[in-house]
């Protein structure tokens, strides 16, 4: 059944939820802030309209920078402009920022220690049609490795804009990534979030399994659970959108409960949060588990729905993988 | 300002100083760069001992000049100049690259007050300056940055973006430096990868470009006093060096880019030094 503490949308399944674009939250969330903390910039490299930062630049037009098609010099113009004493965002696409310019990031903002907000637009399979070049997979990967950065991945435009809200007051690296295709918005204002903080979404008294979700796959997940306990499998449903720093109280308490876990990411299967999360259990708690993601594959042409089924990212295949594992 | 002559001169024996202590530093460390520390010892003397506004007693002064050190492989000058001018002893300088030691192989700004940045890996310093002086610009702050360069960085075509975004935003208050000694790792730069006319493209990227020999103190403190004239541009300074300068063996040989002396070359080189090349009678330290 629902977590009701976690006060989710009443339209949670229905058919018509409201559908946004996490990226929609970054636009919003970085308005927000910058009407409260003068300190804050925004950096963008020629993609202002796609990454929402040109709602930030409408407002505040004195700081937003314009970059241009320079992502390595964004990231140590952010780092100067952090050691002056300003919060930067850094945006663009994902595959780009951090992509492009990763040992800017990690030399500059990461081993500098310096508050730049590094925010990744257009992850994962869900861009769609741009195809593999901009579908970025790896990213998760590359920035939960840097010593000091905490990485954000929301599931949904309402938590990206509470997660834009936390990270400007945390005092330090943080990369947050958010999506381009419009994904339903499945938390309130009223959903707590916190930095480091898991969020059940979905309980059950004998739960045979638990779904550890990160990012959009959240509702996905939850689409699965509820499948799953119409056929009699009941399971927990837990939303990561902090995979750095893992909340590992709570999923190790999930791991004792459930003795079964699936985690499911739009990344890599490799390096991302199911990685963090076997890398947790695995040495604590040690449970049979299965890691959704894609599985070493680059992207393709297609629609978001469709490259989601494609890749396994999908209600069905983790309905498929609870399953299979609850059977082992 | 015009400065006298005793001045300069001060300012040379300082330089003198400064060479001893990295050709010490270095063979008690082991490894490290060699040729650029000293053909540079003249520019980090100028700056430490008379053009920044800094305070090595508060090295968090709000409103200290910024100097950026952007090739951080050259650090062995900027630490012996810093110790020399009161930041930390000059003992200190005997544990550069060692276990525990503040004095890191490439510099680190968590663990040395001080350093304004992070460095090694090159094409990041121009950046990091330009967002610095964007920032002084924006907040009408008088205070003014400076970021040392390799002339060899110039290949990484981050620079090149940074030159773009800075002749952009016509950063009046940042001033360039390239230690333009014409060596890197692997030979001189005009074989490795041509760089030449760098002026001429320092000035298609709309800045103002000064040309001066980086071992004239005198004249390139009358360099900088120029680029704090210039209001629409940034300015680089473009610092004819002596890689090795004041030691014969080194000058001018890229084989000692990137590695220290042995013992015996140290005592060699520092009576060269102390000598002022044979020039002087006998030793005084």
């Amino acid at each position: 059944m629902l977590n009701a503490a976690a006060k989710l949308s009443a339209k949670i399944f229905a058919d018509d939820i409201e559908k946004v674009p996490t990226r929609d939250g970054f636009g919003k969330g970085s308005v927000e802030v910058g009407g409260k903390d003068s300190r804050v910039v925004v950096l963008c490299a020629d993609l202002t309209e796609s990454t929402r930062a040109e709602w930030f630049q409408k407002e505040f037009p004195e700081r937003f920078v314009e970059v241009g098609i320079a992502e390595q010099n964004m990231a140590g113009v952010a780092a100067g402009m952090a050691v002056a004493g300003k919060i930067p965002f850094i945006t663009s696409y994902a595959a780009f920022n951090p992509g492009r310019n990763y040992e800017h990031i990690r030399t500059t903002i990461a081993l500098n220690h310096v508050p730049v907000k590094i925010c990744g637009m257009h992850a994962g399979v869900s861009v769609g049609p741009d195809g593999a070049t901009h579908q970025m997979l790896e990213d998760i990967g590359l920035m939960r490795m840097l010593p000091g950065m905490t990485v954000l991945v929301p599931g949904d435009a309402e938590e990206a804009r509470k997660a834009v809200i936390a990270a400007t007051s945390l005092d330090g690296p943080v990369y947050i990534r958010f999506g381009r295709a419009a994904t339903p918005v499945f938390t309130t204002s009223e959903t707590p979030f916190q930095i480091g903080k898991s969020l059940v979404l979905w309980e059950s008294d004998a739960p045979r399994a638990a779904i550890l979700s990160t990012g959009s796959m959240a509702h996905t997940a939850l689409m699965a659970a509820r499948a799953l306990s119409a056929e009699g499998i009941e399971s927990i449903v837990l939303h990561v959108p902090t995979v750095k720093p893992l909340d590992e109280e709570m999923i190790l308490t999930v791991a004792k409960r459930a003795s079964r876990i699936i985690t499911i990411e739009e990344h890599q299967a490799a390096g991302g949060f199911g990685s963090a999360v076997a890398e947790l259990l695995s040495q604590r708690y040690p449970v049979p588990m299965r890691l959704l993601g894609v599985a070493d594959m680059f992207g393709q042409s297609g629609t978001p729905d469709e490259l989601l089924s494609h890749y396994g990212l999908d209600a069905v295949h983790i309905k498929e993988a609870v399953q299979a594992l609850v059977a082992v | 300002m015009n400065l006298s002559d005793l001045e300069i001169t001060k300012l040379e024996a300082q330089a003198e100083a400064v060479r001893e202590t990295i050709i010490t530093m270095l063979v008690a460390a082991g490894s490290g760069h060699t040729a650029g520390p000293l053909g540079m010892a003249d520019i980090f003397t100028a700056f430490y001992f008379h053009i920044l506004k800094h305070d090595p007693k508060n090295p968090e002064l709000g409103d200290r000049d910024r100097l950026i050190l952007s090739n951080g492989h050259i650090c062995p000058v900027r630490y012996a100049t810093m110790a020399h001018a009161g930041y930390f002893s000059v003992q200190e300088c005997l544990t550069l690259r060692k276990f525990g030691s503040r004095l890191q192989g490439h510099p680190e700004r968590e663990r040395l007050p001080g350093l304004e940045t992070t460095s090694g890996p090159l094409g990041e310093g121009l950046s990091q300056a330009a967002g610095i002086a964007y920032v002084f610009k924006m907040d009408n702050k008088k205070q003014r940055v400076f970021c040392v360069m390799g002339d060899g960085e110039q290949e990484e075509g981050s620079v090149w973006e940074a030159m773009m975004f800075a002749g952009k935003y016509k950063l009046h208050n940042l001033t360039a430096i390239i230690d333009r000694n014409n060596i890197q790792i692997d030979g001189m730069t005009e074989d490795i990868m041509p760089l030449e006319p760098i002026a001429d493209k320092y000035r298609a990227f709309n800045w103002h470009v000064i040309e001066v020999n980086g071992n004239d103190i005198r004249a390139f403190i009358a360099a900088v006093d120029e680029a704090k004239a210039v209001y629409e541009k940034p300015t680089v300074i473009i610092a004819h060096t002596i890689p090795g300068k004041g030691v014969s063996e080194i000058e001018f040989d890229y084989h000692w880019h990137g590695k220290p002396p042995t013992k015996e070359e140290g005592e060699r080189f520092l009576k060269e030094i102390r000598t002022m090349s044979g020039k002087v009678p006998h030793e005084y330290a």
